[in-house]
């Protein structure tokens, strides 16, 4: 749905330009909730202004709904901008329009009749669940309002690309997850391809199927979300993901304490229905190894569950090994840490 | 009172004066939005432009703007006697006052506009943008509601500024209120004619005032 190859932007004059972007490539398929995680300054912003141009490419080429972006005049790309709906961190409201108009402004630009306008901002205004607020003005509306409006307004010319610049990086925590519900919601009813960017990997990992990290123009790490989140490669991700975990510090002590020996540390990764079966219990009561949980969590990825338990074996090195490949024989992902 | 005798007043001049007065401002203040509001926004636009062509356009148009600015309009008005005559047939009366209070308050309104315009949000005409508005949709719906309290504010400083250059047009005959307190009052000394005819310019000026910001609060929504 989304292509973009060799995609290049500097700023500035040629012999001392700074490059925001580097040869980047990456496909958004259809329909999927596709995230961008990275530092302030990694260049996420401009990745997803170039989409639909607002800022443009040096180099490189937009592809988006099989249509070329980059090579457009100014009308073709007018029509082509018009399918491709986008929200904002700070909501981007018109202040002199009521949240009426500010849903129905980009019907206005192409003059649908009035009967027409009106059908689809009702239909919007019970959508996003602001149906008693539509003659207030912007200002009279809390945060997370806002940006509900930002959506319906993104949402009216029933778009094929839903554009999101930081658009839940304004908003308290229970804001956040009320607008990330209703963008997994409008994904899934409409089949909506999104594209989001962030810096809060809380949000990956609420809704987005897959994910690239961005760091100094180019991607560095890129999968689906399961996969990147739980095991993850370049040490930008790492951090990402460890801030969500709190612990670092308790865990180095406690690994720094245990005796050398005879134990072993590992990682499991539990994944789906089997994060509540009672797997590990069953195995190691087989091999007679026994085990502490140094570090334990569980969460969910999209609505899927996951555990992760960092645990030490106890026991003769052989039944250590027949635990591992148990475990392992078991679908479960093990890494050995120590 | 004061030694002054307002008896002396010649009540039905003063009255047509006030009419020759808001003549002269009705007029020559349309004719100034008609031309600065465009004039302004293009400024706004063309400084904007990823063109140079449209970069030179606004470097031409921001110096005549300028150079049109720093005239004094007192010589802006004598200056200015030719082109009235061609146009209007007479250089003095009424209608011999308006080109030269246009073309006086019509670059510093426009200039009004421009920094009204700058006022609004960037993120907005950018949301505008992306929704595929071409830049007159963009000027005709985002960025003229969106300034329209800037907007309303410079037409009441420009009004304000207007009802004192009818009194300067008023040296060259133009008459109104002005023209009054000068000739009676600095030139023949008749101090009670200049007070009260000072007098109605500084209400005048007060009820225009209060009618902007009145107009200003109504449109304001932030």
């Amino acid at each position: 749905m989304i292509e973009l190859k060799q995609l290049t932007k500097s700023y500035g004059k040629k012999n001392k330009a700074t490059t925001a972007l580097s040869k980047l490539n990456l496909t958004v398929n259809k329909g999927e909730i596709f995230g961008v995680i990275g530092h302030s300054g990694a260049g996420k912003s401009t990745l997803i202004r170039c989409i639909n141009l607002l800022e443009r490419p040096t180099s490189g080429e937009v592809w988006v709904n099989g249509a070329n972006l980059t090579s457009m005049g100014k009308g073709e790309l007018q029509q082509h901008r018009r399918k491709i709906g986008m929200i904002f961190q700070h909501f981007n409201l018109l202040s002199s329009a009521t949240v009426y108009d500010n849903i129905a402004f980009p019907l206005t630009l192409v003059h649908t009749p009035k009967a027409a306008i009106d059908k689809k901002v009702n239909e919007l205004l019970a959508l996003v669940g602001l149906e008693d607020h539509k003659n207030k003005y912007p200002s009279q509306l809390s945060g997370g309002q806002k940006q509900r409006v930002g959506i319906a307004r993104a949402l009216a010319n029933d778009p094929d690309v839903l554009l999101c610049d930081e658009a839940t990086s304004a908003l308290d925590p229970q804001t956040t997850d009320s607008i990330l519900k209703l963008l997994l919601d409008i994904n899934r009813k409409f089949n909506l391809t999104i594209m989001l960017i962030t810096h809060e990997m809380h949000v990956i990992q609420s809704v987005c199927d897959r994910v690239a990290v961005i760091h100094a123009g180019g991607i560095v790490e890129e999968g689906p979300v399961t996969e990147v989140f739980l095991k993850p490669k370049h040490q930008v991700t790492r951090e990402f993901i460890n801030r969500e975990s709190t612990g670092a510090e308790a865990l180095k002590l406690a690994l720094s304490s245990l005796s050398s020996g005879s134990s072993r540390q590992v990682k499991i990764t539990f994944l789906g229905s089997q994060t509540y079966d009672s797997l590990l219990s069953q195995i190691v009561r087989e091999t007679n190894v026994n085990f502490a949980i140094l570090q334990g969590t569980i969460s969910t990825i999209k609505e899927v569950p996951y555990g992760q338990l960092l645990v030490s074996f106890e026991g003769d090195a052989a039944s250590i090994d027949r635990t591992i490949t148990l475990l392992r024989e078991r679908n479960l992902d093990v890494e050995v840490m120590y | 009172m004061w030694g002054l005798d307002f008896s002396l007043v010649d009540w039905e001049e003063m009255g047509q004066a006030t009419i020759d007065t808001l003549k002269m401002l009705g007029a020559s203040s349309l004719l100034t939005f008609i031309i600065g509001l465009p004039l302004g926004v293009l400024l706004f636009v063309t400084a904007r432009s990823n063109s140079a062509f449209f970069r030179f356009i606004y470097r031409v148009l921001s110096l005549v703007v300028n150079i049109l600015r720093s005239v004094p309009f007192i010589i802006l008005i004598v200056a200015l006697i030719p082109v009235t005559r061609s146009i209007f047939g007479v250089s003095i009366g009424v209608p011999g006052t308006i080109p030269p209070l246009v073309i006086g308050a019509a670059p510093f309104f426009a200039r009004l506009v421009e920094t009204a315009l700058r006022e609004v949000d960037r993120g907005v005409i950018e949301a505008a943008t992306s929704m595929g508005a071409s830049t007159l949709q963009i000027i005709r719906k985002v960025l003229l509601p969106e300034s329209m309290p800037g907007l309303i504010a410079g037409m009441t400083i420009t009004v304000v500024t207007l009802v004192s250059y009818t009194a300067m047009a008023g040296m060259v005959g133009g008459g109104g209120l002005g023209d009054l307190a000068i000739r009676y009052g600095y030139q023949r000394y008749e101090k009670e004619v200049m007070i009260v005819a000072v007098v109605f310019m500084v209400i005048l000026v007060q009820l225009l005032q209060m009618l902007g910001d009145r107009l200003v609060a109504h449109f304001t929504r932030k």
